[in-house]
């Protein structure tokens, strides 16, 4: 898309106006780089047991220290930012997608569809997301691909109430009637027309949504319902930290900073994108020059 | 004379509201023969947004078509498939709306959507691109090669109704409606925008229904001028004869209202007593004998019919005009 461009030109140059916003930037790409590149900047085999060298605190050797079983922290707090990368990913542009598909069609459809679209919405949400999980992994059993799948389901009806409202909102625009007045089709008007309209809000959604996510694996995993051990997660490494807290502190700080980290930089970019393409807010600084 | 482009008969469109139904236009007749310019005047209310939106089957929900024919070159576009339709909208007839600030997509630039219009041609991109270009000069906006790559805002509304134009007339439509597109301009603007037009409607020679109720830009435009009143024509016929000898009283108040025809100075501008009435509840007999100066006893019982001729009018006093 051409717009694509222009807009990530114009989102940096508000972006080094805002230290808030920059710094959470910096933030998320730091996770990001550390996590992609987890195989090639881990120090060591995030699986390997050394037992004799169990919950021993940091040295050169093991920045962050050993857990319980000796295992390089620091390899499996970045393993672990691969699972929360992963399913972060995965469910969020899943979600995404068929929230987009699913919130077009409630809002530009027929009466009777919208209706029935945002009853199935409500339902779903009325679930407490937690509970809602448990009760799909006490069926399935704990694996990741079920916990990218809850929160996949749990999630669309955020992305298709927020798409809902914005195509209803520009449905009823002159240049949507102007497009059907030069005889374009309804697919067409959605595809070209109402997506480029709604794809600013949705990233700033999906780019909020992120922190919560992360934490809900983290959550899972750290009640033992999410990664199968050994597999590290930043929920799993807390877990493990936590029977031993007496031992060493350890593998809790630094099963915990990341999730802080992420937490923070993910909602400082979040929130700092949406002062930057949210219109009320634009054309307040712009009438301010 | 020839084959008129469309031809609408007896067409009655109402709103199921919550009231009843809204009989918004009753047996409205008129043609729009090829070639010609033909204004459509009236005030708020009068039907004129429910006729261009019966023509091109763009009504709201839920309004209904009562009775009636829209015949557009012969065939009757109430009895095609919403598919044919569609494949009409754009090909044959095309539109340009009032407001040139919100007819634009805001997030896509203008040589973007100028291509997205030449969707049916096949063309290639450079083919859309070099035809937009052409388009874009001819309805007089400068450079336009830099034009194509910028944002609806960045363009002032004089530019924008023109790009709105260009792509109207992208297609080489047979009928081009114009829903009062210069209504939102200043009268510098207007004045250029109602040359070009005219200038446009010259070379690629299709049919224009224009809507508006400023009745100096149809004195100066239309060929041909159809005055509508609380969803009935009361009056049709040459601009020049309609405006110099006015047979319907309400055409004759309409015309002693307009500020450019007021010969001194005053501060109260002329107005037509009353209000429109209620179409939910249609009055009998003629639709407006209760602002009439001239009702009769006649006209509230007897809905007068339009009178035959070229310079049709529809109204029980036959030689008013003198």
């Amino acid at each position: 898309m051409s717009i694509v461009p222009a807009v990530i030109r114009s989102t940096f140059t508000a972006l080094r106006k805002d230290p808030l916003g920059m710094a959470g930037f910096v933030l998320v790409s730091l996770m990001l780089f550390l996590t992609v590149f987890a195989a090639w900047l881990a120090p060591h085999d995030p699986l390997e047991v050394d037992v004799a060298n169990r919950l021993s605190g940091p040295s050169l050797e093991h920045w962050l220290g050993t857990d319980q079983l000796g295992r390089d922290v620091l390899s499996r707090v970045l393993y672990g930012g691969q699972v929360a990368l992963k399913v972060a990913l995965v469910a969020i542009s899943a979600a995404m997608a068929a929230g987009l598909v699913l919130g077009m069609m409630a809002g530009f459809g027929p009466r009777w569809l919208d209706r029935i679209l945002v009853i199935s919405f409500d339902t779903v949400r009325s679930f407490p997301t937690i509970m809602f999980a448990l009760a799909i992994i006490a069926l399935t059993g704990p694996s990741l691909n079920t916990v990218i799948g809850v929160i996949i389901i749990t999630s669309i009806p955020v992305y298709a109430r927020v798409v809902r409202t914005q195509t209803q909102a520009l449905r009823e625009r002159d240049f949507i009637l102007a497009e059907r007045a030069m005889g374009a089709s309804t697919a067409r008007i959605l595809r070209d027309h109402v997506m480029p309209n709604i794809a600013a809000p949705l990233f700033i959604l999906a780019s909020m949504d992120v922190p919560a996510v992360v934490g809900m694996e983290a959550g899972l995993s750290f009640l033992g319902l999410g990664v199968n051990p050994p597999t590290p997660s930043w929920g799993s490494i807390l877990n493990d930290g936590y029977s031993y807290l007496r031992n060493s502190p350890w593998p809790i700080i630094a099963g915990g900073l990341p999730l802080i980290a992420v937490t923070l930089g993910f909602t400082f970019f979040g929130e700092s994108l949406r002062d930057i393409f949210d219109p009320k807010l634009r054309g307040k600084d712009q009438g301010g020059k | 004379m020839s084959a008129p482009i469309l031809e609408i008969r007896d067409l009655s469109v109402g709103y199921q509201t919550e009231r009843g139904y809204l009989q918004a236009l009753r047996n409205v007749s008129f043609t729009v023969p090829e070639g010609k310019i033909i204004g459509i005047v009236g005030e708020s209310g009068c039907g004129k947004s429910t006729l261009i939106s019966s023509i091109i089957r763009l009504l709201a929900p839920n309004a209904s078509i009562g009775n009636g024919a829209i015949l557009f070159k012969g065939q009757d576009l109430l009895g095609l498939s919403p598919g044919d339709m569609r494949f009409l909208r754009g090909n044959e007839i095309s539109m340009v709306f009032q407001d040139p600030m919100t007819s634009l997509n805001p997030v896509l630039t203008i040589g973007r959507q100028m291509a997205d219009v030449q969707h049916r041609s096949g063309a290639s991109y450079i083919g859309k691109r070099s035809r937009s270009l052409m388009m874009l000069e001819r309805v007089g906006i400068p450079d336009p090669a830099s034009q194509l790559g910028r944002y609806p805002h960045h363009l002032s509304g004089g530019m924008r109704q023109r790009v709105a134009i260009a792509m109207a007339l992208m297609t080489e439509p047979s009928l081009l409606i114009a829903d009062e597109p210069t209504t939102a301009l200043d009268a510098t603007l207007e004045v250029q925008i109602i040359a070009r037009l005219r200038e446009l409607q010259r070379d690629f020679g299709c049919s224009i229904l224009f809507i508006s109720h400023h009745l100096g830009v149809i004195a100066e435009l239309c060929d041909e001028v159809i005055v509508m009143y609380a969803g009935e024509v009361c009056e049709s016929g040459s601009t020049r004869e309609v405006f110099l000898g006015p047979r319907h009283p309400y055409t004759q108040r309409l015309l002693e209202c307009d500020p450019a025809r007021i010969p001194q100075r005053t501060r109260h501008l002329p107005v037509i007593e009353g209000s429109l009435p209620d179409l939910v509840d249609v009055p009998r007999g003629c639709i407006f004998r209760e602002r009439c100066a001239h009702s009769m006893a006649r006209c509230a019982t007897e809905r007068p019919g339009l009178s035959a001729g070229l310079h049709l009018s529809a109204c029980h006093l036959p030689d008013l005009a003198s």
